[in-house]
């Protein structure tokens, strides 16, 4: 790091280099650690009419924090939403796992071409257009019910929007890339010979798995997890557009009290939101045993 | 101790064709190995050696005829379920366990406890020779421990066959050479038939029981002792392949019981005919260096040709001179060195002798006069 300004200036000048650090800074400070600072003075400032902020009433106060103890409507979904980012996450990693592993390990010329373009072609649509798309799909006039409806399947439209399966699902869909990807990588570096050997052990499909390509996963398999439990935490779109009224995501408490003016709890909210992403990739650290280190390769 | 029997190994007219490959890998190739052997495939890289192995222990089935463990039909039998553990090229040993957990995997995968695995285990590095270490990781041991470990990892599941696929050729020198003499150890003292593939003749010819020698098309050209394949090559390619010598292109005049008489571009040669080539075919004689020498006087039995001295290399106990005749081809002479150092002049004019015995007239795919 001592020797950062030194070979910048050696390489574009002291005012390139003054340039470059410069705007390094400014993205830092003033788009990423100036807000969340702002966020958190916020969050423990009462909520007052606008005649009274920075009156005597506006004092710091940790009552926008413990509203989400007091009052049970929100402390269900913030607990469901915690409990329903675990589903999501899970689901994910079941699907994605084989997906990964057939294409570090198995597929080889077009056909991991193809898969690799299946993937990645629906990424070149916004998100919210792929809910959207789900929607279309889901909805009771949609095109899975028509098709069961016309394979007399069903009597009756089905409302698979009910309950939480539609968010899941819609989340699932969402971030498939963000679990496939890290796994994939981690696969990737995996000795195709040490799955052989393992099989000419005499270990089944099973046992190579167990033994051999999961702990070598392991910083794969945490990152994947981390991502997909964060987008899945912080998700709006999906619940939004494919969620009921029993479906209510924590986000959408957060995104309505900033609605509604009051940032001072959306604000609170936001951080809790935040340090439990924190607490939840500090729990995947310990859980598969691997440090920072490992994850950022 | 021959407590792991070895089992007999046939393998029968196999062939292996690689789905969208336009040429078969192997072909034709039929040898008999029996329990306890120690065999080796020899031949350049390309040649398929690694299918064949690949082929005994599971991981591929033969698209042509079959190959037959103890007598048993393997066909369709996957690596897990034959008696056969493989040494991979990088031993692919596991890098997240330990030795003991490394050389235990196939009796966990079996079911095992733990304390008859680390009891194996223990058992297993004496065999190789490297007790003490079960506790550490195989990142930690140097790449001859870490042979050993790979090694004791296959003996563990107790295989009848154990498969080599060129192991030693990450190691230095001096430890290939150490780790040859123990592998035949541990062949002869567990009674496992051992199958090796490597393109290092000094590995084959030091280790093996028997060699096939293969051709890069993925046949066998010879099937043979080490010796009988030095001493005796029967095509031009397997003289050619194994050890060094002399390939003097050679147009067969006339023959004999059992000789012809070539002409080459050091005059006529006369040289033994296994190929029982006929008169006005093309081909080769082999003479291998050590062979020729000095003419002396009274050597009517033998071929005795006038050279040109071109370059005399000498390497202590031995010297190798380059000699010509004015012709495409050169002729190597290997000699003792006998202290006297009496060495002919460069550029001056020779006689030197060969026996006829000594010189195989050989002619075989590939080897046309271009």
């Amino acid at each position: 790091m001592h020797k950062l300004i030194p070979n910048l200036s050696k390489n574009f000048g002291i005012a390139g280099s003054l340039i470059i650090t410069g705007s390094i800074a400014f993205w830092l400070f003033g788009m990423i650690i100036l807000p969340q600072l702002i966020m958190i003075d916020f969050s423990f400032r009462p909520f007052l009419p606008l005649n009274k902020i920075g009156g005597p009433d506006d004092i710091y106060t940790l009552k926008n924090y413990i509203v989400l103890f007091t009052n049970e409507f929100h402390r269900a979904i913030f607990i469901k939403t915690i409990w329903s980012s675990v589903l999501v996450t899970i689901t994910a990693l079941i699907v994605c796992y084989p997906i990964a592993f057939y294409l570090a390990k198995v597929a080889r010329g077009t056909r991991f071409s193809l898969i690799l373009i299946g993937l990645v072609i629906p990424y070149w649509i916004n998100e919210l257009l792929r809910i959207f798309a789900w929607q279309l799909i889901l909805a009771d006039t949609g095109v899975l019910n028509q098709l069961l409806l016309a394979m007399n399947v069903a009597s009756d439209p089905i409302n698979f929007r009910a309950g939480n399966g539609a968010v899941l699902l819609g989340m699932v869909y969402a971030y498939i890339l963000f679990m496939v990807f890290p796994l994939y990588n981690a696969m990737e570096s995996l000795d195709r010979n040490q799955i052989d050997a393992a099989h000419d052990l005499g270990a089944s499909r099973f046992q190579i798995h167990k033994r051999i390509v999961i702990p070598h996963c392991k910083p794969g398999i945490a990152v994947g997890c981390i991502m997909t439990f964060m987008l899945a935490a912080g998700s709006i779109a999906a619940p939004q557009l494919l969620g009921s009224p029993s479906s209510f995501w924590f986000s959408q408490i957060i995104y309505t009290n900033f609605e509604c003016a009051n940032w001072n709890q959306g604000a609170a909210y936001a951080m809790v939101l935040t340090v439990l992403c924190l607490a939840f990739i500090f729990a995947m650290l310990k859980i598969f045993k691997v440090n920072l280190k490992e994850i950022a390769k | 101790m021959n407590q792991y029997p070895g089992q007999d190994i046939e393998i029968i007219d196999v062939g292996m064709m690689y789905e969208g490959s336009a040429k078969p890998a192997i072909k034709g190739i039929n040898v008999h190995i029996k329990a306890g052997e120690f065999f080796s495939f020899l031949g350049p890289s390309g040649c398929g050696k690694t299918t064949i192995l690949r082929l005994v222990s599971g991981f591929l089935d033969p698209t042509d005829g079959k190959i037959l463990i103890g007598g048993k039909d393997m066909r369709g039998i996957g690596p897990n379920k034959r008696p056969t553990a493989m040494i991979f090229q990088n031993l692919a040993l596991f890098p997240l366990m330990t030795v003991a957990e490394n050389i235990g995997f196939g009796l966990e995968m079996r079911g095992a406890s733990l304390a008859e695995r680390r009891k194996k285990a223990g058992e297993l590095l004496e065999l190789v020779d490297l007790p003490g270490v079960e506790n550490k990781k195989v990142n930690d041991l140097s790449g001859g421990q870490r042979q050993r470990v790979a090694i004791a990892r296959g003996l563990a599941v107790e295989p009848s066959v154990l498969l080599l696929d060129e192991p030693l050729s990450a190691l230095d020198l001096k430890l290939r050479q150490h780790m040859r003499t123990e592998l035949r150890q541990i062949n002869k003292r567990t009674g496992v038939t051992f199958i090796y593939i490597t393109h290092d003749q000094g590995e084959a010819l030091t280790m093996s029981d028997r060699i096939g020698v293969m051709a890069s098309d993925g046949t066998i050209e010879q099937i043979a002792t080490a010796d009988h394949l030095y001493n005796n090559p029967r095509t031009a390619f397997v003289a050619d392949f194994v050890g060094k010598n002399n390939k003097i292109k050679a147009t067969v005049k006339t023959i004999k019981n059992g000789h012809a008489v070539v002409e080459t571009s050091f005059g006529l040669i006369k040289g033994l005919n296994p190929q029982q080539l006929s008169s006005g075919q093309q081909a080769f004689a082999f003479v291998r260096p050590e062979v020729i020498s000095v003419a002396g006087s009274s050597e009517n039995s033998k071929n005795i040709i006038t050279c040109r001295v071109k370059n005399i290399s000498f390497e202590g106990a031995f010297v190798t001179i380059t000699l010509d005749a004015g012709g495409e081809d050169t002729l190597f002479m290997r000699t003792h060195n006998d202290g006297s150092a009496l060495f002919p002049a460069i550029d001056s004019e020779i006689d030197v002798s060969f026996g006829q015995h000594n010189t195989r007239l050989l002619a075989g795919r590939g080897y046309g006069h271009a």
